[in-house]
């Protein structure tokens, strides 16, 4: 019972993986869902809000692929519960695992070339039906190639062979791990503050780090004070819209008082 | 007799925009899922060699960021439906238009989407799902899915009925408000997390002695930044890793990296 559930979780992640809507592959929600078919919710959820801080800047912007969160979080909720291994070992396990996931699902989007000219053929004759089924094989296909692994490492998890394996991590390496777990959410806000790539607004980024160094004030209330900050700076980009067409449109002048007095003259 | 797309169809364009993404491939990446979504619509407009053609120039090549594509199927959808019903607008001008909004429409919402709520969303719940608490991971699900899939219901609908109209908005000033406001929005609180959302102890000692009053006085490495300015060891780290992105270094490289300074760091009793 338990491996037919954790199948149609894997399958359900994997599939969210590649959509990148509904976002079922996301740590935080993967490792719930696991935690929840594996009789662990607590630990689920707990290592899904460790791992979801560490892939917070894994994301698809235009041809770039983010690293794998639904195998990493499926399989390292695995090995963690079924195979009682710390969070701070799954923490360690699931940097390899979305590395293999990201080869799994490279592998799966050339495959899906072969479909795609398989679907202009179905165009061509009309057959709509024959295009969809190239699209939904696309899918499912994406799923498997993490319900696949996820159920396979179920079955070994727990034997001593994966015990003795993982239990001979030393020390020192699952302790550093956590302590870079601490950090190592900064790659993920380097990667959104590159996305956004606008020099003349990190202004608002020291605001908001200057602020939260300073001040007791929580996520909801910067969420208002961005709000706020936005609001001005909109303003101020009207403003700047404004003067310009003044500029273009009152000759040499540029400035408003210059178009009144011309309106004066007339 | 006049071809007339109706509310059905457009309901079925929405639930296929969902699944956008769901074959994509190396060669034109999102064309079979944006395809797959206009089919509602194709069928009811076209028939034969027409249907043939259209199902044909869906299959180009497509990428964009997956919410906002919603807004091109129901522009591209009212454009089909005029062009069924003889509206002169030629396979060129389809084209265009699809391409055309490829580029603004991603530049609108990957900063939105991925750069602003998304991660703003995320950490929010992952910081309350460390406690243990079935909230966390609701915040985030339901929260996110509430204004993904307003995004996708409100794009075909609101793309439908305006067109080509849509279009020349794109390109206009709301945009690049609405895209600003997003970045300052999401800086903000990037910066925020920057210093509440991570934590690097380095206990390393640099001095001890008694003070004259007889206590016990000790000096870490982490006291001295402390004074100086919290949270400055993430916010340079921070920097570090946007040089590294630029400069094309893998994500994945970067964390392992990171892992390595953490382990070395405790090792040798510079991080705890």
């Amino acid at each position: 019972m338990t491996i037919i559930l954790l199948f149609i979780v894997a399958m359900i992640a994997g599939m969210a993986a590649v959509l990148d809507e509904a976002q079922f592959h996301r740590p935080v929600v993967a490792c719930t869902m696991t935690g929840a078919v594996l009789g662990d919710l607590t630990t689920g959820i707990i290592l899904g809000g460790t791992l979801e801080m560490m892939a917070l800047g894994w994301m698809n912007v235009g041809a770039a692929m983010a690293p794998d969160a639904a195998l990493a979080s499926v399989v390292s909720t695995i090995l963690v519960i079924v195979g009682h291994q710390s969070i701070g070992a799954g923490i360690a396990l699931a940097v390899p695992l979305a590395a293999a996931g990201q080869v799994l699902t490279i592998f799966v989007r050339t495959v899906m070339v072969f479909f795609q000219h398989m679907a202009d053929k179905y165009a061509d004759e009309g057959n709509y039906r024959g295009i969809e089924m190239c699209h939904w094989i696309g899918l499912v296909i994406q799923g498997l190639r993490v319900a696949i692994p996820a159920v396979a490492i179920y079955m070994v998890a727990g034997t001593d062979t994966v015990n003795d394996a993982l239990n001979s991590i030393p020390e020192v390496v699952t302790r550093g791990l956590q302590v870079a777990g601490g950090f190592i959410v900064v790659v993920g806000y380097a990667m959104v503050i590159n996305l956004m790539n606008a020099q003349k607004l990190m202004v608002y980024f020291f605001l908001g780090f200057l602020l939260a160094v300073f001040t007791d004030i929580n996520l909801i209330g910067f969420g208002a004070i961005g709000a706020i900050c936005a609001y001005f700076h909109i303003q101020t980009m009207q403003m700047n819209i404004d003067i310009e067409e003044a500029a273009k449109t009152g000759g040499g002048g540029g400035v408003e008082g210059d178009d009144i007095d011309d309106s004066d003259l007339m | 007799m006049e071809k007339k797309v109706t509310k059905d169809d457009l309901f079925w364009v929405f639930i296929k925009s969902n699944f956008l993404l769901g074959s994509f491939n190396f060669e034109r990446m999102q064309a079979m899922g944006f395809c797959v979504a206009m089919i509602p619509i194709l069928k009811r407009v076209y028939e034969g060699d027409e249907l043939k053609k259209a199902l044909r120039r869906h299959l180009e090549f497509f990428n964009t960021q997956p919410f906002v594509a919603a807004a091109i199927m129901g522009i591209i959808g009212a454009m089909e439906e005029k062009k069924a019903n003889g509206a002169d607008i030629s396979e060129a001008t389809l084209s265009g238009v699809k391409v055309g909004l490829i580029g603004p429409l991603a530049g609108v919402g990957d900063p939105i989407f991925w750069g602003t709520i998304r991660p703003v969303l995320a950490a929010l719940g992952a910081g309350v799902a460390l406690t243990g608490s079935l909230i966390g991971p609701f915040i985030f699900f339901i929260g996110f899915n509430i204004i993904r899939l307003a995004t996708h219901w409100y794009g075909v609908q609101y793309g439908y009925t305006q067109g080509t109209a849509l279009v020349e908005n794109i390109g206009g000033n709301q945009m690049r408000f609405l895209t600003e406001g997003a970045s300052v929005l999401g800086l903000l609180v990037m910066g925020a997390l920057v210093a509440k959302w991570t934590s690097v102890n380095m206990p390393l000692v640099i001095s001890e002695y008694t003070n004259s009053a007889g206590e016990h006085v000790v000096t870490t490495l982490q006291s001295i930044l402390d004074s100086l300015m919290p949270s400055i060891v993430p916010l340079l780290m921070t920097f570090a890793c946007m040089f590294l992105l630029k400069k094309g270094v893998n994500a994945l490289t970067i964390i392992v990296g990171l892992f390595a300074i953490g382990i070395i760091g405790y090792a040798i009793g510079l991080m705890a």
